[in-house]
C-alpha cells in the first residue's frame, strides 16, 4: 500500500550520475547567482528630474514647531500627548498620527545654537522622499508608491495589508502603524499632494517663518544648499522663505550658519528629495550613515537573479519533475529487503547493492 | 513481511483524550480568545509592538521560525525522492505531516498580524502585487506550498476513507506535487533570507549580506533534518516506539554534510566582507554570533563519529542544537541585532507569548490526532499497540 522508491539496480550508474549532475547544477546555479554580478542587477534609481521635495537647514531653524502644528490640520491628525496635562499636542516622535516633527540636539551646558559642544540644535524629522525607497520596494501589494513626476512617496490605505514591513525598511524609520486601531493605517508625508490641487504646497514649508523648510523642486534645492555652502560663515545673504520660487517679497536677509560641507541627501542612498543642511555632524543629530548604493537596488537585484521571469524555478522545478518522476514509485509490496537489515543496506556503497528486479 | 523492510504506516490509536491533549485544548483556547481582542482593539491592545520593532514575534517566531521548523517534510523529500535515498521512505508521512501543521499554522498567524488583514487577497492580485517586493514572494510562495503540501499528504487521507481509486489516481501524478514542494520551501525559505536585505544598515553587519538567501536555504534545509531527528526521538519516547537509529545515523550524517557547507559559506562571507572582527567584541551582539554558531558547531561533537549516531541521547541533542541555532539566526537577524535607532525596546507581552505558544500547541494536538488516526508512522510490530481498529 505504501508509496514506495525504486531500489537501485546494479546497472543504473549512469542514471545516477545524472542525478548527482542535476543536483549539482541546480546547487551551483543558486549559489552562483547569488555570488556573481548578475544580469539581472539593478542599478540605484536617482530622483526624477521634476522630483518635489524640501530643503532643511538646522541653522535657520528657531525651534517654533509651527511646522509640526501645520502637518497635523494640513493632515487631520488628532493631536499626541506626552505630559501629563494633555493641554496641547506634544509628540515625543513621529507616528501614525505625527507625520512630521522638529527634534532637538542637546550637548553640555547647551549654550550655543548650532554647536556641537556645550550646544543645541534642531533636526526635522519627516518622510525624506528617497530616490530609490525602501518603503517601496519592500510593499508587497503596491500600496506604497513613487510618482514617477514629482517622485512622491505616497501611501495608498485601501491597498494595504497592514504587514509593516515598509515600517520595517526603511532606514529612517518614517512609515509609522497606527497601533491603537482595529483597522489601523501607515501614516506617513506625502508632502502634502493632496492640497496642490487648491494652489496650496507642503504645510510645514508654507508656515515656516524662516525658511529653515523650504518648498520646491529637488534639483533647485541641491543649488540652494550648495550656494549655501560655498558661502563663508558669517556672511550675510538672502534667505527665501516658503517655495523657492516664492520671489523676493518672501526673503529676507540673515547670516550664514557654520555648516557642515555636506549636503544630507544628495547622495545617501541614491539621494532624496527632502534635503538637509546642518552645523552639527549628521550622525549626531539622527541622520543615519547611508551609502550612495540603495538596499532596494541590492534587494531587488537578489531578488531579480533569482526569480526573474521565474526562469530559474522552472528550471529547478524541471529538473526536481523529472528527478521526483523516475523515483517515485508505487507498490503493495513492502518485503523486498526482507533479508537485509536496513542499517547494512545504507550504510554501504550503492555500487555493492545486490541486483534487483526493477519495479514499476 | 519482515521487521527490517519499510514498514507500512499505520495509525498509532489510543485514546485522543489525555492530559496532553487537554493542555494543548486549553491552550488553543487562550490563543482564540486573545487573537478575538487583538481583532476588535487592534495590535496595540495585545502587543508590545512598536515603530522600531513593528514585527515581534507573531511574524518572527510563528512565521519565520516556524516554517523553518516546518522543513523536514521538505528535506527528506529532497533526500528521498530527489537524492533517491529510498531507505529513509518511512520518514517522509511523519515529516511531511510536521510541516503541513507548520506552514498551515504559519500561514493562519500571520493574518492575524497583518494590521489589514481583510485585504489580504491583494498579495495574490494583479494590479496590487508587488514583484520588486520579497514579501510578495514569500508570502505566494508559502500558500502555494501550503497547498502543495495538503494535496502530497492527500494520499493518507484517501487512504483512511478508503478511495483506493482516487488515491491510485492521486499518486500517478503525485511526483509533480513532489517536485513542487521541494522547490517552493527552497525558494520562499531563501527569500525569507532575503527580506534581510532591504533593511540595510538596521541590522547588524554579522546578518547583513546578500549571501542570506543561500545561508537561510542552508539552515532550512538543516533545520528540516534535525527536526526530523527531534520529532523521530520524542515519538518514540511519547509513542513508546522504538526509535529509527538505523535511519537516523545516516540522515545525521546527510546533515552534517550540510552544515559544514553552511558553516564554510557563513564564515567566508565574513572574512570576505571583513566584519568578522565585530565577532571578537566584548557586547551582547558578539555573544549572541557566538551562541548560534556554537549550535552549528556544537552536532560535529556530538554525533560526529557513526558510533555516536547510533546513541539516541546524542541524535536528540544535536537535533535540539541545530533547531536551536536555526531559530537564534533568524531572532539575531530580525530582533536581536536588529537596530532602528536610539530609545527602541521590544520584548514580547504576554498576550503575544500565549498566542504563540498556542500557535505551537495546536502543531502538536493536530500532530497527535493524526498520527493516532490516520496511518502516517510506520507499523510497530514488536511493540503492542493500544487496543484499536
Amino acid at each position: 500500500m505504501a508509496r514506495k522508491i525504486s531500489e537501485r539496480v546494479g546497472d543504473d550508474k549512469d542514471r545516477r550520475q545524472f542525478l548527482k549532475g542535476c543536483l549539482g547544477a541546480a546547487g551551483t546555479a543558486v549559489a552562483a547567482s547569488v555570488v556573481s554580478t548578475p544580469a539581472a542587477a539593478r542599478d540605484t534609481y536617482q530622483r526624477p528630474p521634476d522630483a518635489l521635495g524640501l530643503l532643511y537647514d538646522a541653522t535657520l531653524c528657531i525651534g517654533c514647531k509651527a511646522c509640526v502644528a501645520a502637518c497635523k490640520q494640513a493632515n487631520d491628525n488628532p493631536p499626541e500627548f506626552s505630559t501629563l496635562d494633555h493641554l496641547w499636542d506634544t509628540p515625543l516622535d513621529t507616528s501614525g498620527h505625527t507625520f512630521n516633527i522638529i527634534k532637538m540636539y542637546r550637548h553640555g551646558t547647551m549654550s550655543t545654537k548650532d554647536a556641537e559642544e556645550n550646544g543645541y540644535a534642531f533636526m526635522k524629522t519627516s518622510c525624506m522622499h528617497c530616490a530609490d525607497p525602501s518603503c517601496v520596494s519592500a510593499c508587497p501589494v503596491t500600496a506604497m508608491t513613487k510618482d514617477p513626476t514629482t517622485g512622491i512617496v505616497a501611501y495608498n490605505p485601501e491597498a494595504c495589508v497592514g504587514c509593516r514591513y515598509c515600517v520595517v525598511a526603511c532606514p529612517f524609520g518614517i512609515p509609522k502603524y497606527q497601533y491603537d486601531s482595529p483597522t489601523g493605517q501607515i501614516g506617513k508625508c506625502e508632502l502634502c499632494r493632496h492640497r496642490y490641487k487648491d494652489g496650496h504646497y507642503s504645510a510645514c514649508a508654507e508656515v515656516c517663518p524662516t525658511g529653515a523648510t523650504l518648498y520646491g523642486r529637488s534639483s533647485d534645492l541641491l543649488a540652494e544648499a550648495k550656494r549655501r555652502l560655498a558661502l563663508p560663515a558669517g556672511s550675510v545673504t538672502t534667505y527665501p522663505r516658503g517655495s523657492i520660487n516664492g520671489g523676493p517679497d518672501q526673503s529676507y536677509e540673515g547670516y550664514v550658519g557654520h555648516y557642515q560641507q555636506h549636503v544630507y541627501g544628495e547622495t545617501e542612498y541614491g539621494g532624496t528629495q527632502v534635503l538637509k543642511l546642518s552645523a552639527v555632524p549628521f550622525a549626531k543629530v539622527g541622520m543615519p550613515n547611508l551609502p550612495p548604493k540603495s538596499s532596494a537596488a541590492t534587494s531587488e537585484t537578489i531578488q531579480h537573479t533569482l526569480y526573474g521571469g521565474l526562469l530559474m524555478p522552472f528550471a529547478v522545478l524541471g529538473a526536481m519533475t523529472y528527478v521526483a518522476k523516475r523515483n517515485v514509485h508505487h507498490d503493495d509490496d513492502d518485503g523486498r529487503h526482507a533479508e537485509e537489515p536496513i542499517e547494512k543496506r545504507v550504510e554501504k556503497p550503492a555500487e555493492q547493492r545486490p541486483e534487483q528486479p526493477k519495479k514499476e | 513481511m519482515s521487521a527490517q523492510s519499510h514498514a507500512k504506516p499505520a495509525a498509532v490509536g489510543g485514546s485522543l483524550f489525555n492530559a496532553t491533549t487537554l493542555i494543548c485544548g486549553v491552550l488553543i483556547a487562550v490563543m482564540a480568545a486573545i487573537v478575538l481582542v487583538r481583532l476588535v482593539f487592534g495590535l496595540g491592545a495585545t502587543t508590545n509592538l512598536n515603530d522600531g520593532y513593528s514585527w515581534g514575534i507573531w511574524v518572527v517566531v510563528d512565521v519565520f521560525i516556524g516554517s523553518a521548523l516546518a522543513c523536514g517534510g521538505f528535506s527528506v523529500a529532497l533526500l528521498v525522492y530527489i537524492f533517491n535515498k529510498g531507505e529513509y521512505h518511512p520518514l517522509v508521512r511523519p515529516a511531511l505531516l510536521g510541516s503541513l501543521f507548520g506552514y498551515t499554522l504559519a500561514g493562519a498567524a500571520i493574518t492575524f498580524d497583518l494590521g489589514r488583514w481583510w485585504n489580504f487577497w491583494h498579495i495574490f492580485w494583479p494590479g496590487y502585487f508587488n514583484v520588486n517586493s520579497v514579501m510578495f514572494e514569500v508570502a505566494a510562495c508559502i500558500t502555494l506550498y501550503i497547498i502543495v503540501m495538503w494535496i502530497e499528504f492527500s494520499p493518507v487521507f484517501l487512504e483512511k476513507l478508503g478511495l483506493h481509486d482516487a488515491r491510485k489516481k492521486l499518486e500517478k501524478i503525485l511526483y509533480i506535487f513532489i517536485a513542487l514542494g521541494v522547490v517552493l520551501p527552497m525558494m520562499h525559505q531563501a527569500s525569507l533570507g532575503t527580506m534581510l536585505v532591504v533593511m540595510g544598515g538596521q541590522v547588524n553587519a554579522l546578518w547583513q549580506t546578500p549571501m542570506q538567501p543561500l545561508l537561510y536555504l542552508l539552515s532550512a534545509i538543516t533545520l528540516g533534518y534535525g527536526v526530523v531527528l527531534f520529532e523521530s526521538c520524542v515519538a518514540a519516547s511519547a509513542y513508546r516506539r522504538q526509535i529509527e537509529v538505523q535511519m537516523l545515523n545516516p540522515l545525521a550524517r546527510v546533515m552534517l554534510g550540510i552544515m559544514a557547507v553552511y558553516l564554510l559559506v557563513r564564515f567566508a562571507d565574513l572574512a570576505v566582507r571583513g566584519v568578522l572582527g565585530q565577532a571578537f567584541q566584548l557586547n551582547g551582539i558578539a555573544l549572541t554570533f557566538w551562541i548560534e554558531n556554537a549550535c552549528y558547531i556544537a552536532p560535529f561533537l556530538l554525533i560526529g563519529t557513526v558510533a555516536a549516531r547510533r546513541n539516541p541521547a546524542r541524535l536528540f541533542l544535536a537535533g535540539v542544537a541545530v533547531m536551536l541555532g536555526g531559530i537564534l539566526l533568524r531572532l539575531n537577524g530580525f530582533l536581536i541585532a536588529f537596530d532602528t535607532g536610539p530609545g527602541w525596546t521590544y520584548f514580547p507581552s504576554v498576550p503575544e507569548l500565549l498566542v504563540t505558544i498556542g500557535v505551537f500547541a495546536a502543531e502538536i494536538l493536530g500532530y497527535i490526532i493524526i498520527t493516532r488516526r490516520f496511518p502516517v508512522l510506520p507499523r510497530e510490530e514488536a511493540y503492542a499497540q493500544p487496543a484499536h481498529g
